[in-house]
């Protein structure tokens, strides 16, 4: 049995009155990849941002291993360092270049040595597809070149788990490939990550587990063969034929 | 070529004087940028805050220095403070004192502009890095504030070079006096002074103000 890395405890996240989030458990394992899906809204970002202290809890816990993650606590400038987190929008820092990007934070964070780091990075932009790019700045990037710089730049902390947030959601679907590759690289090489996404296809190939995110709470889990082919709740069912309606209109406009 | 009456700047000391005036103009928007971008960086920053009455108050004064004409401003002072106060600053004080209140606000409002122009996400995924907030500050946040506030504040201290032109209002002899009285002193002598004076004044705030311009526009392009 794998050891528990990330651990979500009767959490619960309100916003403005409203329940976001509402009394959720859930454990990642080491080496184990989460895929979480649900409607737009159900809160499957918002738990995402909860596992990095971006949001603050009404009650309930995050912990990573035995370290509680709360928005706001001195230890999180520690923790976060073991928690690469990717956003929709990418966020690389505009002004400086891809490599001054990924070398940012384990050099003035980590305080490591800035030519071993060098070194890292360049490794891993090569494994991405993007070496030669190292000296661009982002806006001379695609959304997807932007995106993996954006992974490069989480795995060069070497953290213990990484979270995705919807990566592939603000690209053209050609970028959604190349992305979605380096992530299951990531899967291969046995890194644990949780990723909320709506590329069904993906999920059912990179998940260990999938869960399926309703109203704050999770309505049904289990391996992305139980999810996508048998799904046993009524809710789950509506939301998967949603996915296969849509991607119908889609062939048929194209 | 028509006579432009350019003769008269040779006269006496008269172009020195003009240069003088020029100077005296340099030396009051250069005393006021001086005060007001560091005052307007702060009044910016707060503005940006989370403090509703001060961000009202500063928001109050941003509207009032904006909405009133810089002669208004410059007469407010000037006359304003010997009525109201009993206290007699010189032209030149007063100058100071309207252009650095003029200056702050103005800057202020850029710098709120350029802070909030920088997306929320920027702040989070340098957290989500580990980032300090001291770190996120230096490395991520002020170097793009920055570059977005050098060509905007460039252009504020060009505009405040070419305003002293009012302060001859109140009796201090910048470029436009001096230009004035040249022109008053000679005008039997040479009555079309007037035009080659003015020429030479417009050459001059041109050459004060063309390198600044020049200096935002390469920086532009550098960081653009």
């Amino acid at each position: 049995m794998e050891e528990t890395i990330l651990t979500v405890n009767h959490l619960k996240k309100e916003y403005e009155g409203k329940p976001i989030l509402n009394d959720l458990d859930l454990e990642v394992k080491k080496g184990e990849v989460v895929v979480i899906i649900g409607p737009s809204g159900c809160g499957k970002s918002t738990l995402l941002r909860c596992m990095n202290g971006l949001e603050q809890i009404q009650s309930g816990s995050v912990k990573l291993r035995e370290d509680t993650i709360e928005a706001g606590a001195g230890n999180l400038v520690r923790i976060r360092q073991k928690i690469g987190m990717v956003f929709q929008n990418y966020e690389l820092f505009p002004h400086l270049s891809v490599l001054n990007n990924i070398l940012l934070a384990p050099t003035k964070v980590q305080k490591r040595d800035k030519k071993d780091v060098k070194e890292e990075a360049l490794k891993l932009l090569d494994r991405v597809g993007l070496r030669d790019k190292a000296d661009s700045y982002p806006r001379q990037l695609s959304g997807g070149q932007k995106q993996r710089v954006a992974i490069v730049r989480a795995l060069c902390m070497n953290p213990e788990i990484l979270l995705f947030d919807e990566v592939t959601a603000a690209l053209d679907p050609e970028m959604v490939r190349e992305v979605l590759d380096v992530m299951l690289e990531l899967a291969k090489q046995k890194r644990t990550m949780v990723i909320v996404t709506h590329e069904m296809q993906f999920a059912q190939a990179v998940a260990d587990r999938v869960l399926f995110i309703d109203q704050g709470k999770i309505l049904e889990e289990g391996t992305p063969e139980e999810i996508f082919k048998h799904p046993k709740k009524e809710r789950t069912k509506q939301f998967l034929n949603i996915f296969q309606f849509k991607k119908v209109e889609e062939r048929k406009i194209s | 070529m028509p006579d432009l009456g350019l003769d008269v700047l040779g006269k006496g000391s008269n172009l020195l004087r003009l240069l003088g005036g020029l100077g005296i103009a340099l030396r009051i928007s250069l005393i006021a940028v001086v005060i007001s971008i560091p005052l307007g960086l702060l009044l910016g920053t707060l503005m940006t805050g989370k403090n509703v009455v001060l961000k009202f108050f500063l928001k109050l004064y941003l509207e009032f220095i904006r909405i009133m004409p810089q002669l208004v401003l410059l007469f407010l002072v000037f006359f304003g403070s010997t009525r109201v106060f009993g206290w007699q600053p010189t032209g030149e004080l007063s100058a100071i004192i309207v252009f650095t209140l003029w200056g702050a606000a103005e800057m202020s409002d850029l710098v709120r502009g350029a802070l909030i122009s920088i997306p929320v996400h920027q702040y989070e995924s340098s957290q989500a890095l580990g980032l300090t907030k001291g770190q996120t500050y230096c490395y991520v946040i002020i170097p793009q504030t920055v570059r977005r506030l050098i060509p905007l504040s460039i252009n504020l201290i060009t505009r405040m070079i070419k305003t002293t032109s009012l302060i001859l209002m109140i009796g201090v002899v910048e470029m436009i006096k001096v230009a004035q009285q040249i022109i008053e002193a000679n005008r039997t002598a040479s009555p079309n002074a007037a035009f080659g004076v003015y020429l030479v004044v417009f050459v001059l705030y041109f050459l004060a103000c063309w390198p600044i311009s020049l200096l935002a526009k390469y920086l532009e392009r550098k960081w653009g």
